[in-house]
């Protein structure tokens, strides 16, 4: 138990969070290991994007333990990385994309930036992580003029400009075609597998991310359900678990949908 | 007629030459100000403090003291209650449409108690620049320094801030902090510059020279310089242009900065006209 909460990057025990009066989802017991491609799925509304601010510190916990690191979450954790679920910027917004990355840097820090030095090593820390996530073609243009698609590559590279350890997306597919899916998934995948940085990416649709994951921790009803794919995404599993007739559909290309979920109330009974 | 040869008479005048240090301080903390206030979206709440402050300026005027003194007052207890409401704040313009127009009754009630009101209330509301002192300009260098010393602190974390607030605040930016002292910056910001342009015509120093630099560049600390370039230019020309014509300072800064507005769009517009009919 210990040798394994300390190679956790990331461990909920009996976690229950409130919000506006309600309980957003209780008893969840979460296990992420080091280096784990991990989706968080689940209906509009369950919870998923509290669990991301919960590990940011900028929820906290009703009852129950979170630790993130080892450590109780706090804000400003330099090994978190954050891309959040946005629509778009703001596209009034004047500001270039290498300006947005550059805040990786040093956004947080305070007073203004006079040393030509310090200057220099951020430019080539910006150029670097703009390459990484091929943004190169539209980094210096106005950032609320780019597509949904271009803005998020651009916020990933603000997020791993600081190295995170743990990279948290919320619904990174959602604005994307198809083939950009796949890009953004395939990217994620290196970076988890290749670079050992442990990702949490809350998505809709589970489909572009098979192949890759290593764990699903699938939130409806105010219950968590974790552990690999193919024992999460089954009909007995989750029927048993939310106590709904919940049917797990193949369609003719393979792909998987998990129906009777669909509709969250307000209120679990 | 002999405009540039009588140029250098203009600052024989004592009270040229204060108008034009004024308008210099106060037209460099406008611009850079400005930046964030369009970046934030927040053009509305500092027209509201500005409003706010004339209930401050006309109440500083029924108790005989400077009526900047009771601007600065009003606006910033308010800008500290609309600082800290954070980003709340946003979207609140009816709210703080009717704050506005409360604070607006109770300067004219100050006025009604003080006599000599139709001067001063002129001067507040649409700016004096040409009556200003040589004490009134020390107290608004005094105010203009640390106002950008203080905006300088907090740059980068407040265009963080402004730009990506979820972000800024996972990576331990302190939000509510930040918001509630770029309020009090704007607060002092605003009550400077109602000096050149009064309460009401605030936007052309505030917001117009902000708008334009955005228009032209994307680059933050380029904007911001050419933010405070075009406030000089309309506080500047301006000024010139009213000592050799009848006519108030006010009404030619808010016409060089609509003036100038108008071109850059114009400008926009035919770039991208253009844009289009060339097909490669």
């Amino acid at each position: 138990m210990n040798d394994a909460s300390s190679k956790a990057v990331v461990r909920l025990a009996d976690a229950a969070v409130w919000l506006g009066g309600r309980e957003v989802w209780s008893d969840a017991n979460v296990e992420i290991n080091e280096g784990s491609f991990v989706v968080v799925l689940g209906p509009n509304g369950a919870g998923k994007t509290t669990l991301l601010r919960l590990i940011l510190g900028l929820e906290s916990l009703d009852r129950g333990i979170a630790e993130v690191f080892g450590q109780q979450p706090h804000r400003g954790n330099r090994r978190v990385g954050y891309v959040p679920q946005r629509q778009t910027l703001q596209p009034e917004l004047a500001v270039r994309g290498t300006d947005l990355v550059g805040l990786g840097v040093d956004g947080h820090h305070w007073g203004i930036p006079f040393f030509r030095e310090a200057q220099k090593k951020k430019r080539t820390l910006v150029e670097d992580a703009i390459n990484a996530v091929e943004a190169g073609s539209y980094a210096d243009r106005q950032v609320g003029l780019l597509s949904g698609g271009e803005q998020q590559r651009l916020i990933l590279a603000q997020a791993l400009i600081a190295r995170p350890r743990l990279l948290l997306l919320d619904e990174p597919l959602s604005n994307l075609d198809l083939r950009n899916q796949a890009a953004v998934v395939q990217f994620v995948a290196r970076l988890a597998h290749d670079e050992g940085i442990t990702v949490v990416l809350v998505a809709h649709d589970v489909n572009p991310l098979l192949p890759h994951l290593d764990q699903v921790a699938y939130i409806a009803k105010g219950k968590f359900a974790t552990g690999k794919p193919d024992e999460i995404i089954t009909t007995e599993r989750l029927s048993d678990l939310y106590k709904a007739p919940v049917e797990i559909v193949e369609d003719s290309r393979g792909r998987i949908f998990v129906v009777g979920l669909e509709e969250e109330s307000a209120h679990p009974h | 007629m002999h405009l540039l040869i009588d140029l250098p008479s203009i600052f024989n005048y004592d009270f040229m030459r204060n108008a034009f240090e004024a308008g210099t301080i106060v037209s460099i903390v406008a611009g850079v100000v400005g930046y964030f206030v369009v970046l934030r979206g927040l053009s509305f709440a500092g027209h509201a403090l500005a409003h706010i402050g004339f209930a401050g300026a006309t109440g500083a005027v029924v108790l005989g003291v400077s009526p900047f003194y009771g601007l600065i007052v009003f606006s910033t207890v308010a800008s500290i209650g609309m600082g800290s409401l954070g980003r709340r704040l946003y979207g609140r313009d009816v709210a703080i449409g009717i704050v506005l127009a409360w604070t607006l009754g109770l300067g004219v009630l100050f006025l009604s108690l003080y006599t000599g009101y139709a001067t001063e209330a002129y001067a507040i509301l649409f700016g004096e620049i040409l009556g200003i002192s040589k004490s009134d300009v020390l107290v608004t260098l005094f105010a203009g320094i640390p106002t950008l010393l203080a905006l300088g602190a907090i740059y980068r974390p407040l265009l963080f801030a402004s730009i990506d607030e979820e972000v800024a605040e996972a990576r331990g930016v302190p939000i509510r902090f930040l918001s509630v002292a770029f309020m009090v910056l704007l607060a002092l910001a605003v009550s400077e510059a109602t000096q050149v342009v009064g309460v009401l015509l605030i936007f052309s120093l505030l917001v117009t020279p902000p708008a334009i630099a955005q228009r032209l560049t994307a680059r933050p600390a380029r904007a911001i310089l050419l933010s405070v370039l075009f406030a000089l230019l309309f506080t500047w020309s301006g000024l010139t242009i009213a000592f050799y014509l009848p006519y108030p300072v006010s009404f030619f800064v808010t016409s060089f900065a609509f003036g100038t507005y108008i071109l850059v769009r114009l400008g926009d517009y035919l770039k991208r006209v253009l844009a289009v009919k060339k097909p490669d």
